[in-house]
């Protein structure tokens, strides 16, 4: 067997690609969590962007409005996580699961009417680069805009977080809440402010998912990639730039499977598939092993409620 | 002018009464929604939860759903009380499922008292030690336990598909992704000729009655209570928190396994890919809406069952899509969380001055 350059420098672009609704879902719930809310609900609003961007692509036609709505629809469903924790004070845990299970049962009750409809193609950029540079070119060109912003966003947000006023700001609510108020900071519109760009970037995230990396309605078709976003971001001890490596392992996960599958290694399919949750307890267990470590890196005020009058 | 005012203690009153309002609130929320989708609201709630249960095979069917939502439930509440978040009840249910429908098939071809007890006990060790995956990895590396015993459903999940479709699929069976038939020795007994209604609701009960027990009768109880209220006390006061949470898992992942047992040797009978449908989550709901009590919870697995059946009646009668219910069950408990507010702040009408 020859193995061509091109042909890893492709295999390192899927990676990348499965790797994108990962990314762009952990770093817009980092900042939600950086801010002191842990919000479960990353599943619910990820489905919900899918299957947004997936019915205004094919109602309306036009796949900006389907991206755009598709991060609305993220924003609208996390107010209402918004309004639970921050206004009525509920709990995060609980709520957040409430949202999973009501962003499942909406958005099948709503893609009921799109399953089986074909997606449409989704524009890519410098295609023509493409076979300009060996390896890097399927590596770097050929792609989604959506695929660009989410190999930005780690750098983004990590300058957000550690050079900007309002960045510093949210790293004061969730870490000092108390001290945050003090200073005049209004804290509960800094975590209504990180919620619903948590829910932009799942939404955007489900977006990607439905209309770019497999373009159709699938019930479910999220499978989980919500619960790994999550864990990601434990995997990265809130690092933003550290989700991006651990966004290429969970993609190379699944990748791989598809992979072994193809070259006929004697493995049953279910193990293969498993393999990224079973990777993912791992990861886990290696990361909290050490609980200093984890505790400085934490958020101090993590899914602790906070009111003013306390 | 309204105003809001912090009470001085909880509302015992209102802790029973908001979950009552929680389920108006959702018939309420459900009626708009129906409204929206095109349907008449009032006969579309018709359909969802009262023509369900308008006869006798329709209230076997109910008490058939709240069986292991109630089982379920009750194991979880061990874990909520105390702070312990368990939510992968349906990895430890489709686990306990695996290895009691294991001993089950063992036994296929031969029948005896003995055999049903065995398969039982199986399904409550099977859920049992897939529960302390995610407790042993909390207590001892300091793992989050939501994450991990969500990864395990998903696991779970494949290694059934795996067995149902490779190892343990029926020799004599085509192909299909399914286990032999279990003989009927391993079976759960039928309560009433022509109704599904099984055994199994009595496993629910017992687990009722000896949670209302443990919560206020014991030491244990005492102690969850305390870790649920504030971790820090627990600790001054010398309570044994890694046996606490490992046992409080042990407990739920039983329950949980046991509601996987009812399932397959009662209405199913065999082992095959989809052995519930989400049990283990919408328990999840079923736990807060009982409000942790195993009265409670009773009343709400009841309540919450009905968004099971609702589904299906009103997809056949009124092409309702069926995943409302879950819409339902998730609103529920957005409702209930909201007015939660009201055990901890009254909301004053004060006439104002002209």
């Amino acid at each position: 067997m020859i193995i061509d350059i091109n042909f890893i420098g492709l295999i390192i672009a899927s990676i990348m690609a499965s790797a994108v609704p990962l990314i762009l879902a952990s770093c817009g719930e980092l900042i939600t969590e950086r801010s002191g809310v842990l919000n479960l609900g990353v599943e619910g609003m990820m489905i919900i962007g899918a299957i947004s961007g997936f019915a205004l692509m094919t109602v309306t036609g036009s796949l900006i409005i389907a991206i755009f709505g598709a991060m609305l629809a993220g924003v609208l469903i996390s107010t209402i996580f918004a309004f639970l924790t921050q206004t009525l004070i509920t709990n995060h845990v609980a709520t957040g699961l409430a949202l999973t299970i009501f962003g499942i049962g909406i958005s099948a009750m709503i893609g009921k009417n799109f399953v089986g409809i074909p997606g449409k193609e989704f524009p890519v950029l410098f295609e023509g680069l493409k076979d300009t540079i060996p390896l890097l070119g399927p590596i770097l060109f050929g792609h989604s805009i959506v695929f660009y912003f989410a190999f930005a966003l780690p750098f983004i947000t990590s300058y957000f977080l550690k050079k900007t006023k309002i960045g510093l700001i949210v790293r004061a609510v969730g870490d000092s809440p108390e001290s945050a108020s003090n200073q005049g900071i209004n804290v509960r519109l800094v975590r209504y402010a990180c919620i619903l760009y948590g829910g932009a970037m799942s939404g955007l995230a489900g977006a990607y998912l439905s209309m770019i990396y497999t373009p159709q309605w699938i019930e479910n078709m999220t499978g989980g990639r919500g619960w790994i976003a999550l864990a990601l971001v434990v995997f990265s001890t809130w690092n933003p730039i550290k989700i991006l490596i651990g966004a290429m392992i969970f993609g190379g996960l699944t990748i791989i499977q598809f992979h072994m599958q193809a070259i006929g290694v004697r493995i049953p399919v279910q193990f293969l598939t498993a393999l990224p949750y079973i990777v993912t307890i791992i990861v886990l267990v290696v990361i909290s092993r050490d609980s200093r470590k984890i505790r400085l890196s934490t958020p101090s005020s993590l899914g602790k409620s906070f009111h003013k009058d306390n | 002018m309204i105003k809001i005012v912090k009470r001085d203690q909880p509302s015992r009153a209102i802790f029973f009464f908001t979950p009552v309002l929680a389920i108006f609130l959702t018939l309420v929320a459900g009626g708009l929604i129906f409204f929206i989708l095109g349907f008449k609201p009032f006969e579309a709630l018709k359909f969802f939860f009262i023509v369900p249960i308008a006869d006798k095979y329709g209230f076997s069917e109910l008490l058939l759903k709240a069986t292991p939502l109630c089982l379920i439930a009750i194991g979880l509440s061990f874990c909520f009380k105390s702070n312990n978040w368990n939510i992968g009840a349906e990895g430890q249910l489709t686990f306990g499922a695996i290895v009691s429908g294991g001993v089950a098939l063992i036994f296929y071809e031969q029948e005896g008292f003995y055999i049903l007890p065995i398969v039982i006990l199986a399904g409550a060790i099977g859920g049992m030690l897939y529960a302390s995956i995610p407790a042993i990895l909390k207590t001892y590396f300091n793992t989050n336990e939501i994450l991990v015993s969500l990864m395990l459903v998903y696991v779970s999940k494949l290694i059934l598909d795996y067995l149902v479709v490779g190892p343990w699929s029926n020799p004599e069976g085509f192909n299909f992704p399914e286990t032999r038939q279990f003989s009927d020795s391993a079976k759960l007994p039928l309560l009433f000729e022509g109704l599904r209604i099984h055994a199994g609701i009595f496993l629910a009960l017992a687990a009722v009655v000896i949670s209302w027990f443990v919560f206020y009768k014991t030491y244990l109880g005492f102690q969850m209570k305390v870790s649920g209220f504030s971790l820090k006390t627990a600790k001054y006061a010398g309570y044994k928190g890694k046996k606490m949470i490992i046992l409080v898992f042990l407990i739920s992942g039983a329950c949980a396994g046991l509601a996987g047992v009812g399932e397959i040797t009662g209405p199913i009978g065999q082992l095959h890919r989809e052995i519930s449908p989400d049990y283990g989550f919408t328990a999840i709901i079923v736990a807060f809406l009982g409000r942790l009590h195993p009265v409670g919870i009773i009343f709400a697995s009841l309540v919450v069952a009905i968004t099971y059946l609702g589904a299906e009646t009103a997809q056949i009668f009124m092409q309702i899509p069926k995943y409302t219910g879950q819409v339902f069950q998730g609103m529920i408990l957005f409702f209930l969380l909201a007015s939660d507010y009201l055990l901890f702040f009254k909301i004053k009408f004060i006439g104002s001055k002209k």
